[in-house]
């Protein structure tokens, strides 16, 4: 069964959200959006530096999991109604626009689709935002959402660890930590760990390679 | 009375030799020889002045904009791009021979946390503008000059409720126009008010 990532044949024969460790915390000013870099086609790892962190407009990203080929398709053409919309208002499009048009999407689709996208970024209205979309197309604002088949693994560290108020540092921290976590466990996540910023100020994105990866015990 | 475009004036596709577009001036005609109705949607209320089954069609179209809009982008209708979308539609029944232009002028107005209040007018040519005040049907210029002389940046929308009726009053003409009614609507931050004319001179004796 095929995961996540950039080949461009893919097929699902898997039903279960898969192979993915994807994340997003909101913070005052922005949001931190994170995910792993691997996907696999069965047990080979066909892409291990993936990008599954996808700009749909200047200052709104979405992190996609599941189907790679429903994913970016949907993610392609909500980039498409989001830039025209912005047009015709003239305005830079509200993060809870984008989260209504996959919304739209993945419910309308339901039954063809797999895909669990998790809509994070930053608009002059409303500030940092955080919505998800997951598998099935309901969407809810949260202010720390995960997603993917390696979130099962970090929901007591995520509950236990978030604290509202935290910083862009203590966020990108907690993420890249988060992230990791659910990489040693998952064997469908890993790779490195990919972090974006997303504010007033712009995108700034950086890279966690495996050597440098927060260390834990292990037994 | 303005010159009339004879030959010139037959379908809304012909323009006359001095680049005018007669059917649609006689539209605008018609927003000055008919009364007012109040419609109110939302948090977006219009006030229309003209053909009344113009405006109804027309305030029916822009319940359906603002419908869709919300359906497809999952927040409310920012009024710019209303005014904007029945604008449009206005301005395409200008274009054909085979239908005529909307007899009426829609002035539109919302309040919401992020924009404030705000005021859009939209007339038979299909031109839409934002502004602080504005006024529609035959005397219009009186009420305008009335309009001109508020401070509305600095006016709370009770004190405004005020001076529109007292302008309403002050351009009627008592001998040239008919009795009238009196319909006030407002919309401000949570809520919107109609106030239909029998309650109105309870409220302005009260209020003056």
């Amino acid at each position: 069964s095929l995961q996540f990532g950039t080949p461009r044949s893919v097929f699902i024969t898997s039903l279960i959200p898969v192979g993915t460790s994807i994340m997003a915390v909101e913070f005052e000013g922005g949001v931190v959006i994170g995910a792993d870099s691997r996907t696999t086609t069965g047990a080979y790892i066909a892409n291990r530096v993936t990008d599954k962190l996808t700009p749909i407009h200047e200052r709104i990203f979405c992190c996609r999991s599941g189907s790679a080929a429903d994913t970016q398709a949907i993610a392609d053409a909500v980039t498409y109604q989001l830039g025209f919309h912005s047009i015709e208002l003239d305005e830079a499009p509200l993060v809870q626009t984008a989260a209504s048009l996959f919304r739209e999407m993945c419910y309308r689709y339901r039954e063809e689709l797999m895909a669990g996208i998790i809509v994070a970024g930053w608009d002059p209205r409303r500030g940092g935002q955080v919505y998800t979309v997951p598998v099935g197309g309901m969407m809810t604002r949260q202010p720390v959402s995960v997603g993917g088949s390696g979130s099962s693994y970090i929901y007591g560290y995520v509950d236990s660890n978030y604290r509202a108020g935290m910083s862009k540092e203590e966020c990108l921290k907690f993420t890249a930590e988060a992230l990791t976590l659910a990489m040693e466990r998952d064997g469908s996540s890993g790779g490195v760990v990919r972090l974006a910023v997303v504010s007033e100020q712009g995108v700034e994105r950086q890279v966690i390679l495996g050597n440098q990866l927060p260390k834990f015990s292990t037994v | 009375m303005s010159s009339i475009g004879t030959g010139y004036d037959l379908s809304a596709s012909t323009f006359s030799p001095d680049g005018r577009v007669f059917q649609v001036e006689y539209a605008m005609k018609a927003v000055e020889n008919s009364r007012s109705l109040f419609c109110v949607f939302g948090v977006t209320e219009y006030a229309v002045a003209g053909l009344l089954a113009d405006a109804r069609s027309l305030s029916e179209v822009s319940r359906e904009e603002a419908s869709n809009f919300r359906s497809n982008y999952g927040h409310d209708i920012p009024l710019k791009h209303l005014a904007d979308r029945v604008a449009m539609y206005v301005h395409a029944y200008t274009l054909y021979s085979a239908v005529r232009p909307f007899g009426c002028s829609f002035i539109l107005g919302s309040y919401d946390e992020d924009d404030g209040p705000q005021l859009y007018m939209v007339d038979p040519s299909g031109i839409s503008h934002g502004y602080w005040g504005c006024a529609i049907g035959k005397a219009k210029q009186a009420a305008k000059t009335e309009i001109e002389k508020l401070q509305m940046k600095e006016m709370t929308c009770r004190e405004l409720v005020k001076e529109v009726a007292k302008i309403i009053y002050i351009v009627h003409d008592e001998v040239k126009d008919k009795a009238f009614e009196l319909e006030l609507s407002w919309v401000g931050e949570g809520n919107y008010w109609i106030l239909y004319s029998t309650s109105i001179t309870t409220f302005l004796w009260t209020s003056f």
